[in-house]
């Protein structure tokens, strides 16, 4: 045999998922390996496509809340307060003060525990397979108090054009109170099991560098884009709701780094609690349904039960929508965990929407894997996901 | 013990082979039995550590969990991927387990009940434990998926990295005992003033638990079965049956790593000396429960690491072992046999 003719070496095409456990829903990668280094990375998404932006057109504004819920379903309660913030800059309502407060606190609640999703899948990702058990154990508390708001654990429904559904129960309150006083020792009981770890940072540090300018062209928001250093947060920089009432500091990373965008949201955890907490201690008494703009929100549930133009009124805006609407667009983003989340609608002056696009970071986010993930291990490409924080149910909408 | 004359008419050699063949079935059973409950062990423990109660369904306390999952495996439907390279694919859970099995033909349980008391048990020890990475490649090769591939070659590479760390760790214990025979080990042992060689071999101990924890593929070195990153690695495509027998091998494996460490390091079924003159009453406990306890001691700190630690990545984990284990296990050959020259001139302990 001819020993010096060279074999031809040819890279290995793996594909992760769609069924893959830590590829976080449906998302699909194809990965051309050499050994274990990634040589290129190419996701496929669109599995759980079910057309959210299409349905919307043909529902009123205020059907179309439940299909919000279903975006980033981790953390529905944000999407819904996202969407209703941009029905309401479109059509010019301005929620009470309770209101706002209330949104605030629970978007704050929503926040804690899709980040508590997102530490317990990272850290089982990486292998620390026991901080997995103790975040949902806290996320069971919140998910608790989501059923006892509003009866729903994950798909809430709660805010409302204009306000929100019910308002909240003492018991609530109270229950709320006593876990964001418990909280800050919890988020010491798993940083102190992962946050020094030798391992952890062998794992975390120096993988998935991107930088701060990189970062933004590839359109990174949320955690992602501030642990390259980014100062940028929609909740202080264009506030909504109640952000500019409380008092909050929105943590930085500094290498953009695995490690970096793990501390960014860990700090977030820190601030999100103290959210709620400022929330409940200023939650002053008032309405939670906007009155000043009757055409667009529900009246108040006791005048539908005993009086007949509120119930009339009720029946028509759910079934038709608002009868005349002006006509505009607007584009709205907020804050959600996952990152920014934009809604942008075209009314044409009907009840329902014209067009809606929705802006999902973890659209966006995923388009940032093969610059995260290319040149580095295999291992490195969980590590990788699990740091950009996907929700294949937004990104597919 | 056995007369040199026939006992109730059977011949000498018939004798022997009987008592061979009884030994090998307590071992097995009792290992086997071990096996089963160590996994219900883990799932309690880890359960523990994790705010959960593990099992509690099958039985009071879920204490026939274990029976119930051997039950389930063994009716469970074989699937064969349709491109499998059927004849290996069979034979590679068997070989696996075979493998870890024929080590317990060596490993002494309590003062002279060992299958096959031979002069190069450690020696022995090692080459099964080598054998048995040939289940693995063979499983992940003859599957035809990548991932079991790539797990068996991770696998592979992994257990001829740290094969080496692990053998030289127990040069030292050698050098002490004189003897590579795992009885005569544990009697110099209970000979040596601390009564374990822990205490002076505490490095090698050090790198002999750690590369154990590597060859048997535990977390955080369980690269191979990494299941956020190769689904389950070179057993992604096996069910049943013969899943279970990896599954076996897997925990066999472990036993035997931990048998190793008791016996090597921690004296093995005997007490300290000191221990026994300050309780002497405690002499009358039988060995085999001393070693029991500290087996189950050392298969605990298994669970507990696995409960606390991240995974290491592919290439850390062989850097850790070329670059730290290695040159440390060394250190402490040199050490120990400077010391042995020191102290005992001659040569002999």
């Amino acid at each position: 045999m001819d020993e010096t003719k060279e074999l031809k070496t040819k890279e290995m095409v793996l594909n992760m998922g769609p069924q893959h456990p830590s590829t976080h829903g449906v998302l699909r990668l194809r990965l051309e390996v050499s050994g274990e280094t990634i040589v290129k990375c190419t996701p496929f998404v669109g599995y759980l496509h079910r057309g959210t932006e299409k349905l919307a057109e043909g529902m009123t504004y205020l059907q179309s809340i439940p299909l919000m819920d279903r975006l980033d379903y981790i953390s529905s309660m944000t999407n819904d307060v996202g969407y209703c913030i941009a029905v309401e800059r479109l059509f010019d309502i301005d929620p009470p003060l309770r209101a706002k407060y209330i949104r605030t606190m629970v978007s704050e609640m929503s926040r804690i525990s899709s980040h508590l999703l997102w530490l317990a899948t990272h850290a089982l990702d990486i292998g620390a397979m026991t901080v997995f058990l103790y975040a949902f154990r806290e996320r069971e508390r919140l998910l608790e108090l989501f059923e006892m708001l509003c009866g729903a654990r994950l798909t809430v429904t709660y805010p409302r054009i204009g306000g929100v559904r019910n308002d909240v129960s003492q018991e609530f309150i109270d229950t709320l109170y006593q876990f964001t006083e418990e909280f800050p020792s919890k988020i010491e009981e798993y940083e102190t099991l992962i946050n020094v770890n030798r391992i952890w940072l062998k794992r975390t540090v120096g993988v998935g560098i991107i930088s701060a300018e990189e970062a933004i062209n590839y359109g990174l928001s949320g955690a992602a884009l501030r642990g390259s250093g980014v100062d940028y947060d929609i909740r202080k920089h264009f506030p909504y709701d109640a952000y500019d009432l409380v008092r909050f500091e929105v943590p930085i990373g500094k290498n953009g780094d695995v490690y970096d965008r793990y501390l960014c949201r860990m700090e977030e955890l820190r601030q999100s609690n103290s959210i709620v907490k400022q929330c409940i201690e200023a939650l002053p008494t008032g309405p939670i349904m906007s009155s000043d703009s009757p055409k667009y929100t529900l009246p108040p549930k006791d005048k539908v039960l005993n009086n007949m133009e509120s119930l009339i009124h009720h029946f028509t805006l759910i079934t038709k929508g608002p009868m005349t609407a002006p006509q505009g667009e607007v584009y709205v983003a907020t804050e959600v965990p996952k990152g920014e989340l934009g809604f942008y609608i075209i009314s044409d002056g009907t009840g329902k929407p014209y067009r809606m696009r929705i802006r999902s970071p973890s659209f966006i986010h995923v388009a940032a894997l093969p610059r995260l993930c290319e040149g580095g291990f295999i291992a490195d490409v969980v590590a990788n996901i699990g740091s950009i924080d996907v929700v294949l149910g937004e990104c597919d909408r | 013990m056995i007369p040199e004359t026939a006992m109730f008419g059977i011949p000498q050699w018939l004798w022997t082979i009987a008592v061979i063949i009884v030994k090998i079935a307590i071992v097995l059973g009792g290992v086997m039995l071990h096996v089963a409950y160590a996994t219900y062990f883990e799932r309690k423990v880890i359960g523990r550590m994790q705010n959960r109660l593990g099992p509690m369904v099958v039985g009071p306390y879920g204490i026939l969990q274990p029976i119930a999952d051997g039950i389930k495996s063994f009716f469970k439907e074989d699937i064969i991927p349709t491109n499998a390279d059927k004849p290996i694919f069979f034979m590679a859970p068997i070989l696996g387990l075979m493998a870890a099995l024929s080590s317990l033909a060596v490993v002494p349980f309590f003062n002279g009940f060992v299958v096959a008391n031979i002069n190069i048990g450690l020696l022995f020890l090692f080459a099964m434990s080598s054998l048995a990475v040939y289940g693995v490649i063979l499983g992940g090769w003859s599957s035809n998926s990548k991932y079991s591939f790539l797990g068996a070659l991770r696998a592979s590479a992994q257990v001829i990295s740290y094969e080496v760390p692990l053998g030289l760790s127990l040069v030292g214990v050698m050098l002490m005992a004189g003897s590579l025979n795992i009885t005569d080990i544990v009697n110099a042992q209970s000979r040596y003033p601390g009564g374990m060689y822990i205490t002076a071999q505490w490095l090698g101990f050090f790198v002999f638990v750690v590369s154990a924890i590597a060859e048997t593929n535990r977390s955080p070195f369980d690269l191979p079965e990494a299941e956020t990153e190769l689904i389950a690695g070179f057993f992604t495509e096996y069910s049943g049956m013969r899943f279970a027998l990896f599954f076996m091998a897997e925990y066999t494996g472990m036993i035997i790593m931990c048998s190793i460490a008791v016996l090597c390091f921690l004296g093995g079924w005997t007490l300290p000396p000191f221990v026994l003159k300050l309780m002497p009453f405690l002499g009358a406990v039988p060995g085999v429960v001393w070693f029991a306890m500290k087996l189950y001691v050392c298969i605990f700190f298994y669970y507990w690491i696995r409960a606390t630690l991240p995974r290491y990545r592919y290439d850390q984990l062989m850097s850790i072992g070329w670059k730290v284990l290695i040159p440390l296990a060394l250190v402490n050959i040199v050490i120990t046999s400077l010391i042995k020259m020191l102290v005992h001139p001659t040569g002999t302990p």
